[in-house]
């Protein structure tokens, strides 16, 4: 007896990471244009790309966070940030090998969300956000003043190990031939986006995963059918800021100077808007979603400003035109977030995501309609 | 002493401005369960608007700040009726998330129109002093002072006297009940953000008066508004007045104080006080001074 291809008959099969055969060739493509991908792209591309999977690094554990358990934190910079700054100290001040210092940020992000994440969950909905909103202007001013390990105001260099082994993740060799800094990150970077991708998939089908999501959609049934709120609201921060720990550490290796500025106050609630507007963009309560709006967000501003030092954007002030226009490049960027969470949260909750769902289920009954 | 009783006095003209703001943010709270992060754009915007009806076209100055309330109130009527009101119904998280969005388009505009630069508001006050009793207190801070207190009298009276007033509290007990008098929600909510609006530009207006000029920055501090909206209660006005007069107070008296007595804090401790403040109510008291507690029924 011939069976459609989508018939689920049990849970397993309900969740399987790999469903179909299709699913296993576009895992195959993609980690063929992971492999590629530094061989045929331009320096400043990679650059992008990599700044993208730090992007999206982070954006899977907001996802976790406010996709799969409901909850809004402005205050992913600030993790961001701690795990730059913890990168840069025991990276480079204590000289941990990468190994150590990678996992030790990680830990310490979850730990530092473990501690915060009851006083900020102790309410439900909107004052998160509030206590979180605090938490960035409390991070900015730890920043500026604990001298000793961040630099002050003026920010520090981040001089952290990069071996594994014989391996310098900045400088590959491999099979004889020699990688330059751009190509070496791409790949260590994108790695890691996979294993991260793959334990948020892994977490989220699971019982805490499926506990998680019982909190998002209705917290007082979840409650009276025995889940408890504040183990999984507080375990979901936790992961969350640890995923936002790791992604700030990459990002201080990648970028090599960091300062309190970018991960807290003006900037820092800027930062954690892009992390929200990723997740909205690419798809709330989805792993691939997270990715797929990184792209989008995470690359938008690098291309708007680099086509800006090429040619005249119109409208726009401080590019190549001159000074002819209203809005300079920094307020488009700025106001086109704002304006891409808005029109998504109107037309698209659901994101890019959903439009590929669609597409999908379109073609999978082609040619008939339903 | 004296030196308690200035910082005092600039702290409670700080606190004034922070009530403003924070009214503006309860009145939609109340109303329609939205908190509004763009209150800080509003913020920007009608002080902007004062500038530009005053410095620009040369109306007076009291005509100017009238204008840019009404300029306010038409702004938060517009957003509410094309963005908000399509998400009635929505999560929580969607309707905080447009309002974010919201925030940005808005301080960013007006950054494409007046610029980044500094600029002078034009109130009659400037940097003028009087003297009472040793003590040195700024004019513009005297008429923050008054002016809020006028705002809010009028505001306290609107919604005890008028049947409109009557009807928007009703509607924010229930909304059924009140729909069911004959009470529009709609119309309503569109109210609640005009009103709200109108407050903004006003507390825009004394942020930006006096020696302190006027920059796209004073939108964040319509954020550190937020504490004493939790201060007070998420839900209650007479809450956001003492929430704001207290957490203005106490960051005038932290700035008078830390450098001296706790160093080891850092500098500019004083600017994230309100947050410190905002945190040790959270745990002792959660939903303010004045706040409903939340019942949850199954």
């Amino acid at each position: 007896m011939a069976r459609a291809r989508d018939l689920h008959v049990s849970y397993a099969q309900h969740v399987r990471l790999v469903s179909s055969r299709w699913m296993a060739v576009g895992f195959i493509a993609l980690a063929a244009a992971w492999l590629l991908a530094p061989l045929v792209l331009s320096e400043f591309q990679l650059d992008v790309g990599s700044r993208v999977a730090i992007f999206a690094l982070g954006a899977i554990g907001l996802n976790l966070l406010t996709g799969y358990t409901g909850q809004v934190s402005l205050g992913h910079a600030f993790f961001i940030g701690t795990g730059a700054y913890a990168a840069a100290w025991a990276g480079g001040d204590q000289g941990w090998p990468l190994w150590i210092w990678l996992p030790a940020i990680t830990l310490l992000g979850t730990a530092l969300g473990a501690v915060i994440g009851p006083f900020a969950l102790r309410l439900r909905g909107n004052y998160l956000a509030i206590v979180t909103l605090g938490l960035l202007f409390l991070g900015e001013h730890v920043f500026n003043n604990w001298e000793s390990v961040t630099g002050g105001g003026a920010g520090r260099a981040v001089e952290a190990e990069t071996t594994i082994g014989p391996l310098d993740v900045t400088s590959l060799e491999l099979f004889g031939a020699e990688f330059d800094r751009e190509q070496s990150l791409f790949w260590f970077i994108w790695l890691l986006v996979g294993i991260g991708a793959l334990v948020a998939k892994n977490l989220v089908r699971t019982r805490p995963g499926r506990a998680m999501q019982a909190v998002r959609d209705r917290d007082l049934a979840a409650e009276v059918i025995g889940v408890s709120l504040a183990r999984y609201k507080v375990g979901a921060f936790a992961i969350s800021s640890g995923y936002a720990a790791l992604a700030g550490g990459l990002f201080g290796m990648l970028q090599r100077y960091i300062s309190p500025t970018e991960f807290g106050g003006q900037l820092g609630l800027f930062l954690s808007i892009q992390y929200i507007a990723i997740i909205i963009v690419g798809g709330i309560g989805t792993v691939f979603g997270s990715i797929l709006g990184a792209f989008i967000v995470g690359a938008m501003p690098r291309i708007i400003e680099s086509v800006s030092q090429e040619q005249d954007i119109p409208f726009v002030f401080g590019d190549a035109g001159g000074q002819d226009g209203f809005i300079s490049v920094f307020s488009l960027n700025q106001a086109l977030f704002g304006i891409l969470i808005i029109g998504f949260l109107l037309f698209e909750p659901r994101g890019l995501a959903a439009i590929w769902l669609r597409l999908k289920a379109y073609f999978r009954s082609w040619p008939f309609s339903y | 002493m004296t030196e308690f009783l200035q910082l005092l006095f600039q702290g409670i003209a700080l606190g004034s401005q922070y009530a403003l703001i924070a009214l503006g943010f309860v009145v939609i709270y109340k109303a329609t369960g939205v908190i509004n992060f763009a209150q800080g754009g509003f913020v920007l915007v009608g002080a902007y608007l004062a500038y530009n009806f005053n410095q620009t076209w040369d109306l007076p100055f009291p005509l100017a700040l009238l204008l840019a309330m009404a300029a306010g109130a038409l702004l938060g009527a517009i957003v509410e009726r094309l963005l908000l009101r399509r998400m009635v119904g929505e999560p929580v998280f969607a309707v905080l998330m447009i309002t974010i969005g919201l925030l940005f388009v808005l301080e960013q505009s007006a950054t494409s129109m007046w610029g980044f630069d500094n600029l002078n508001l034009g109130d009659p006050w400037g940097i003028e002093t009087v003297e009472v009793a040793d003590l040195n207190l700024a004019v513009a801070d005297l008429w923050t002072i008054g002016l809020a207190a006028a705002a809010m009298a009028a505001f306290f009276a609107f919604f005890r006297y008028t049947a409109t007033g009557v009807a928007m509290r009703a509607t924010a007990v229930d909304q059924e009940a009140a729909a069911a008098q004959g009470i529009a929600p709609g119309r309503i909510f569109a109210l609640a953000w005009a009103v709200s609006g109108a407050v903004a530009a006003l507390g825009g207006i004394t942020l930006a008066a006096g020696p302190a000029q006027l920059a796209p920055g004073i939108s964040f501090v319509a954020l550190a508004a937020f504490p004493a909206m939790i201060l007070g209660g998420l839900d209650s006005p007479a809450g956001a007045v003492l929430g704001g007069i207290i957490i203005g107070v106490t960051q005038s008296l932290t700035a008078g104080y830390q450098p001296d007595y706790a160093e080891w804090l850092g500098t500019n401790f004083h600017t994230v006080m309100p947050y410190v403040v905002m945190i040790l109510i959270l745990l002792v008291r959660p939903y303010g001074i004045f706040g409903t507690r939340e019942v949850r029924r199954i």
